[in-house]
């Protein structure tokens, strides 16, 4: 259930029309590496009425103008400070944060090298510990399970190739 | 009336108890592994292909058409529970289906899948049975034009009937217009937006962007504002759906398969226009003590109607794979390949030629889906319990299987940096109160739409005002403008009426 809110009213946090204007610049960035990227093309010797780059290019600059436009609003305030989900939620949990990017991060490094079953062992401890499990070793067994039932349903029965590893190549 | 007696005949065929038992054993396992995230009915159909070496072609098919309609069925499960859809049929369901779910309403939202499935299964079917080959007709009749224009009204209504701004709403659609790039460009075989990875010219899984912004952006989003120490277990409620659950649920069943199944029978249709523009009519429809609801905790309305009309659609996919030997999805072009495998090649001719195997495979779609309701009922309460798994191990046990369900297909890190990424820019939408919807609709209409704007160009050489001069295509933009403008001109009309 959600508590009903405090009866002072809520203030927006102070900094956030700056966070608002990370999110309107980054807009912007992701509209001109399109715009860059379809500049890259090169010309079809293809005839036709609308080629290859056109649309990129609508949608490129689109992007750029619609982030423009959120920097515009993020200047006069921005948005997300008079959200209501924003100013009851709790502050940032750096230690959740960190350890459920470290459960990417291993997940990544490890999956071509020690394969499926190990990498997503480690990094389904991560992900428990970062949402405040304190039995690491009970949900390494949970974690051991989980993904060889996985990856023996997946690879075994249905056939769906989940990439060679340590484990994978003794099983 | 010719059409009775041969859906009595196929009836006749399909009650056999062999022919049950295949159809039995097909529901089972599409249901079974529909549920699984990254698993379509088409991967399934396919790794089932073998079984046309051994088995005669009218037991293969019932087979098949069970999976099928399983697959459709399962699909939702895990929508609804863990936000993953597994086929892109399925994504809107997860937008109301999910929100239910985490506030205690995943019994009534999972039944409303089911029974919605079965109206609209049933609907579908005797569509099928009826009015597809009339449907087909027309069908033919749309040309790129007015397809264009189609994809034009989808993306209005997005914009302007979302909730929160359209400005938003707008930088949604172009980043998932953007993702729709990536790849090489059908027409001149040119590789756009690529970055020079060759992992990304075969362009960006729908699935996997899908998985990326409901389960991988929410589960990092969660952990953003986690408080140590306040486990909370998340309630499951009650399992069945109450009156007024019932009472909510049949407009939209109804609406929904209505909407469907037309697009389905569409050469350019699909699963994905239907589930969209049902979820905003009922947003737009529902009624104003439940509109509330939307996007908050989840309304039953945004659940029924897209899921019928994604079951609808599915079995609409069908009339063109029968009738016309065209397949409109991946799923259809695998059964196709299944009818070549024995020899059979759908078109015009197959009710004709095939008479006794097409109204057998008909009358065993009727049988499947009342198999599949009544197997998928009593699943609901065993479903549901995976809501009492502890916030760590459930949300560590999505990732995994966003992992595997990502990993499994492509065996490629770059599409897991890709899952991860997208991640994350969607923890910060979720932040920042972008909507994500917009980006999946844009993925994927994206693209069609490119492809129908430059080949209408072409043939009518260059003249835009192709999209004019021609009538559906006419009618459907002036429909995309009152759709833009009409909710605002009603509102200053009343507003002047008030005043």
């Amino acid at each position: 259930m959600i508590e009903p809110p405090a009866a002072e009213p809520l203030r927006a946090r102070p900094g956030t029309p700056g966070a608002d204007l990370g999110v309107g610049l980054f807009v912007v960035a992701i509209g001109l590496l399109t715009l860059y990227a379809a500049w890259a093309i090169p010309d079809s010797p293809i005839y036709a009425q609308v080629g290859a780059t056109a649309v990129p290019i609508l949608v490129g600059a689109a992007l750029v103008l619609l982030g423009i436009a959120l920097c515009v609003s993020a200047s006069r305030g921005g948005w997300s400070g008079g959200l209501e989900e924003e100013m009851a939620a709790p502050p940032t949990n750096w230690r959740a944060l960190g350890l459920l990017g470290a459960g990417l991060a291993v997940q990544l490094a490890l999956i071509d090298w020690l394969g499926f079953v190990i990498a997503a062992t480690i990094q389904y401890v991560l992900v428990c510990a970062a949402f405040g499990s304190r039995k690491p070793l009970r949900d390494l067994a949970i974690g051991i399970v989980v993904t060889l039932g996985a990856f023996l349903g997946f690879s075994r029965l249905l056939g769906v190739n989940i990439g060679a590893g340590v484990l994978e190549g003794i099983l | 009336m010719e059409t009775f007696a041969n859906l009595a005949a196929g009836f006749g065929n399909a009650l056999t108890p062999i022919n049950l038992a295949w159809a039995l054993l097909g529901c089972f396992l599409g249901t079974a592994i529909g549920v699984l995230p990254g698993i379509g009915p088409a991967l399934t159909i396919a790794l089932l292909l073998p079984v046309t070496f051994k088995v005669e072609a009218t037991g293969a098919f019932i087979l098949f058409c069970g999976v099928f309609y399983g697959a459709m069925y399962g699909g939702s499960t895990t929508s609804i529970l863990l936000n993953t859809p597994g086929e892109s049929g399925s994504i809107i369901t997860a937008l109301e289906g999910a929100k239910m779910a985490r506030n205690g309403r995943a019994g009534p939202a999972l039944v409303t899948a089911a029974v919605g499935s079965f109206v609209a299964g049933t609907v579908g079917t005797l569509g099928i049975s009826f009015v597809g080959p009339l449907v087909v007709e027309v069908a033919l009749k749309l040309g790129p034009a007015e397809y264009f224009s189609l994809m034009m009204l989808c993306f209005v209504t997005v914009s302007a009937v979302l909730g929160g701004s359209a400005l938003r709403g707008l930088t949604s659609l172009g980043f998932g217009l953007m993702l729709g790039l990536v790849g090489i460009d059908l027409q001149t075989g040119q590789p756009r937006l690529t970055f020079g990875v060759p992992e990304l010219l075969d362009g960006v899984n729908v699935v996997l962007v899908a998985v990326a912004l409901f389960a991988v952006g929410e589960t990092m989003y969660l952990a953003w504002r986690h408080v140590e120490g306040g486990q909370v277990v998340r309630p499951i409620g009650k399992l069945w759906m109450s009156a007024s659950d019932w009472r909510r649920s049949i407009g939209p069943w109804i609406r929904g398969s209505f909407l469907g199944f037309p697009f389905g029978v569409l050469p350019a249709g699909g699963t994905e226009m239907p589930t969209m523009l049902s979820y905003y009519a009922e947003r737009k429809l529902v009624r104003p003590e439940h509109r509330e609801e939307f996007g908050t905790t989840g309304a039953i309305e945004g659940v029924a109607g897209p899921e019928a009309a994604n079951n609808a659609a599915a079995a609409g996919i069908l009339v063109p794979m029968l009738t016309l030997g065209l397949p409109t999805s991946a799923t259809a072009a695998i059964m196709l390949s299944a009818f070549q495998s024995y020899g059979i090649q759908p078109g015009p001719m197959l009710f004709t030629q095939q008479a006794a195997l097409v109204w057998t495979l008909i009358a065993s779609l009727y049988i499947a889906n009342v198999m599949l309701v009544v197997l998928n009922l009593p699943l609901v309460g065993l479903w549901a319990r995976i809501l009492k798994i502890p916030t760590p191990q459930l949300y560590a046990g999505i990732l995994v299987f966003a992992t595997i369900g990502t990993y499994g297909i492509s065996n490629s890190v770059i599409d897991l940096v890709l899952l991860y990424g997208i991640g994350i820019i969607a923890m910060f939408m979720r932040r920042f109160d972008f909507p994500t919807a917009p980006v999946v609709i844009g993925m994927i209409l994206g693209p069609m739409a490119e492809q129908n704007l430059r080949q209408a160009l072409t043939i009518s050489q260059g003249d835009w005002s192709t999209f004019l001069t021609r009538p559906i295509s006419l009618f459907i933009l002036v429909l995309a403008a009152l759709a833009l403008l009409g909710p605002r001109l009603w509102g200053v009309w009343r507003a002047r009426r008030a005043g």
